[in-house]
């Protein structure tokens, strides 16, 4: 099985050891994993402001990068969801590729909807220890309509003991460029978001979306809290920093 | 269309400005945590022990669709109905005509004092300030407007108007104006509220209401309500006037059905509301109780242009306030932040429907684009999407701020050329060298301080997982 790697812009140039522990992951599964060059974003961030015309130029060579890709995987709910849900609208209104965009649509995972889905994963071989909690990122919750494959997947880890989140299923406040737009707004709700991961007693906050991870670990970063965020991917691989 | 909205010197003041200032009355944080999170159990609760609920959305939302579709037949048929069992049906295009003809009615039969049921279309006319103007006292009669109308404010939520206030803040207000000490007990309040009420109902000339639905084929206007005001503000006074936006309208009693079942389980989480209010016209000969005039006012006020609009499905909106409830953004500012008659993600939308795309320029950004408004909606409206399509149209139309503009439109260049992305990162790396301390950015110079203020940020990593790659492979 081969799968390409959609690294997204946060993973790549803030997070890249979730980059390395996804690689790490599936090559323990024994998947081939491919790397396409010239990756840059997916356009959501332009998308999501508003500004389509250009967002449709950034989709238009995502499609390009990932022609021969056989599975498009992705570790962030938010980027994949704008791939499978809004390509294939946006460029067929700029003209783009869109029936490309639609074939790129249906290859195109998750991280861990690819795992659950794809490799059909359960019981999951990481070495890592710890009390977790998961927080739904909106991407993946309601616009994949998935609450599922991430806690099953963190269940299927024999070290992790999952500590359900009050109110996981709740924005944390990022948003993109609301988060910079509105940032007391945004500091509010991820601070009540914060507060909630802070009683539950686990260590790690688990979230599938970068942007979510930016926002959250900046956050318990802030308040010097001594619980770590972490990707998906580096609890299932076991090599967290 | 510029009818309605809040006082002018809240206008004023920038959307963000009045957020921060929201975020920092504690008084609001408090009844504004409480009582969102008591709506969101029993909204899931009544939904939970419901099985059919889902199919009822599916098909209360299907009824909305093919409804906009024949607007104008089942207006006339419900303007016929009504007509035929003795109300009168007056048809306003803008929201001045509509404040216009109950003013005029007003005038022509010596109104004094017109008590009044809840509803957001008065609401969004401006409908009370018109009637004092005019030297009619107009009285709300529920007791969130009646707590409104005292403190001199504007409804904060769609169904909970005093959403914002804790009951210590309403005791300290009905102490203040009825001149007598009043225990923060929401019992002793009620009934306080209650005794002043009863005689305003026996004193009015003149009910006013809005609609929760009209029925078309039996002229029959529907108030939800839990109070039981709606019911006296309907039948005492000798002219009942119902205020209704056109895409309240419904084909039949099957069609109400559906919508009943779903809107009171929406925004209280109750089966039914206490009171559903069937409103056939004047009261007819031999008939002992109800009002002598009838007056059913058809407003459009801007929403007929959005049948074939960007915001339709704005027009399916029930008004339960649901997605008020659960939206992130208005649990933390409320409702006055937003600065117009109706707030929340769908306000937004309302807004830009009523007053215009420009009006909501700033108000477009309002929300994280988190989707429980679209999760919780009983119809199902695809707030989300509208919110990202005005945001589109203030791009296209040159609205948003040229600064903004120019940003993103050198990010799309970043983003569509990998020689530059990587130039951009190293540029990056190499800036943000003086403000890395203990590997994070704790507090960076404008414009990143926006973010740094309250929340730190990861730095751009020495060796991107681009470069790692090569490692990798």
């Amino acid at each position: 099985m081969r799968a390409s790697l959609m690294i997204t812009c946060l993973a790549d140039v803030l997070f890249p050891e979730v980059g390395e522990a996804v690689v790490v992951l599936l090559r323990r599964l024994g998947v081939t994993v491919e790397f396409p060059e010239g990756q840059t974003c997916c356009g959501l961030p332009l998308f999501n402001s508003g500004f389509h015309r250009a967002a449709a130029g950034v989709a238009s060579r995502t499609v390009e990068v990932f022609r021969g890709a056989e599975h498009i995987v992705v570790p962030s709910g938010s980027c994949a969801w704008m791939v499978r849900k809004e390509y294939a609208s946006l460029l067929e209104h700029h003209g783009g590729p869109a029936a490309e965009a639609r074939t790129l649509a249906a290859r195109t995972f998750e991280l861990s909807q690819f795992l659950t889905q794809v490799l059909g994963l359960r019981e999951v071989d990481s070495p890592f220890r710890g009390r977790v909690t998961y927080h739904d990122s909106c991407h993946l919750l309601r616009g994949l309509g998935e609450a599922r494959a991430p806690r099953q997947l963190l269940q299927g880890v024999g070290g992790v003991d999952l500590v359900e989140l009050p109110g996981a299923d709740e924005c944390c406040g990022f948003g993109g460029s609301f988060s910079v737009r509105l940032p007391d707004v945004s500091t509010a709700i991820l601070e009540r978001k914060l507060a909630r991961v802070e009683a539950t007693g686990a260590d790690c906050l688990v979230a599938c979306d970068s942007g979510c991870l930016m926002q959250m670990g900046g956050g318990l970063s802030r308040r010097r809290s001594r619980v770590r965020p972490l990707h998906l991917a580096q609890v299932l691989a076991g090599g967290a920093p | 269309m510029t009818d309605g909205g809040s006082a002018p010197d809240v206008l004023a003041t920038p959307f963000a400005e009045r957020a921060r200032r929201a975020l920092g009355d504690p008084f609001l944080q408090e009844a504004l945590s409480i009582a969102t999170t008591k709506f969101i159990g029993l909204r899931r609760e009544a939904f939970a022990d419901f099985p059919a609920g889902d199919a009822l959305r599916d098909r209360a939302r299907a009824i909305k669709e093919a409804t906009l579709q024949k607007l104008d037949t089942y207006l006339e048929a419900l303007a016929d109905n009504v007509e035929r069992r003795g109300g009168h049906v007056h048809w306003a295009t803008t929201g001045a005509e509509a404040r216009e003809i109950v003013l005029r009615l007003c005038r022509d039969r010596g109104v004094r004092m017109a008590v009044k049921s809840k509803s957001m279309a008065s609401e969004e006319i401006d409908l009370n300030e018109a009637l004092e103007h005019a030297g009619v006292a107009p009285v709300e009669t529920d007791l969130g407007e009646y707590i409104i109308q005292l403190a001199r404010e504007k409804p904060s939520h769609i169904i909970a108007p005093a959403i914002h206030k804790t009951k210590g803040q309403v005791a300290e207000l009905f102490s203040r104006e009825l001149g007598q000490a009043l225990e923060a007990d929401p019992e002793v309040l009620t009934a306080v509220a209650r005794r002043v009420l009863r005689a305003r109902f026996l004193e009015a000339d003149m009910g006013i209401t809005g609609a929760n639905f009209a029925v078309a084929d039996t002229g029959t206007v529907v108030l939800v309500t839990n109070e039981g005001n709606g019911r006296m503000v309907t039948s005492l006074p000798r002219i009942h006037v119902a205020v209704m936006g056109i895409e309240k309208v419904v084909p039949s009693m099957t069609d109400l059905i559906v919508f009943l079942a779903i809107l009171a389980r929406s925004a209280t989480g109750q089966k039914l509301s206490s009171y559903t209010t069937l409103v056939r016209g004047p009261r007819r000969p031999g008939e002992l109780e109800g009002p002598e005039e009838f007056h059913l006012v058809l407003m459009d006020n801007g929403r007929s242009a959005q049948i074939a609009g960007k915001l339709r499905e704005a027009l399916y909106c029930l008004r339960c306030g649901a997605c008020l409830n659960v939206c992130p953004v208005y649990r933390q500012i409320g409702g006055h932040a937003y600065g117009h008659t109706y707030p929340g993600p769908i306000g937004i939308l309302l807004t830009a429907m009523l007053k215009g795309e420009r009006a909501v320029k700033h108000l477009a950004h309002a929300s994280s684009l988190c989707g429980a408004c679209q999760e919780v909606c009983p119809v199902r409206i695809d707030i989300p999407r509208m919110l990202v399509d005005l945001r589109e149209g203030l791009d296209r139309d040159r609205v948003a701020p040229w600064a903004e503009r120019a940003a993103f439109g050198a990010l799309a260049r970043l983003l569509c050329s990998p020689a530059l992305f990587r130039l951009a990162v190293r540029v990056g790396r190499i800036t943000q060298r003086p403000f890395v301390r203990d590997g994070r950015l704790g507090r960076l110079p404008v414009p990143g301080a926006v973010w740094t203020r309250t929340r730190d940020l990861p730095p751009v990593a020495a060796r991107t997982f681009t470069e790692r790659w090569k490692d990798l492979a």
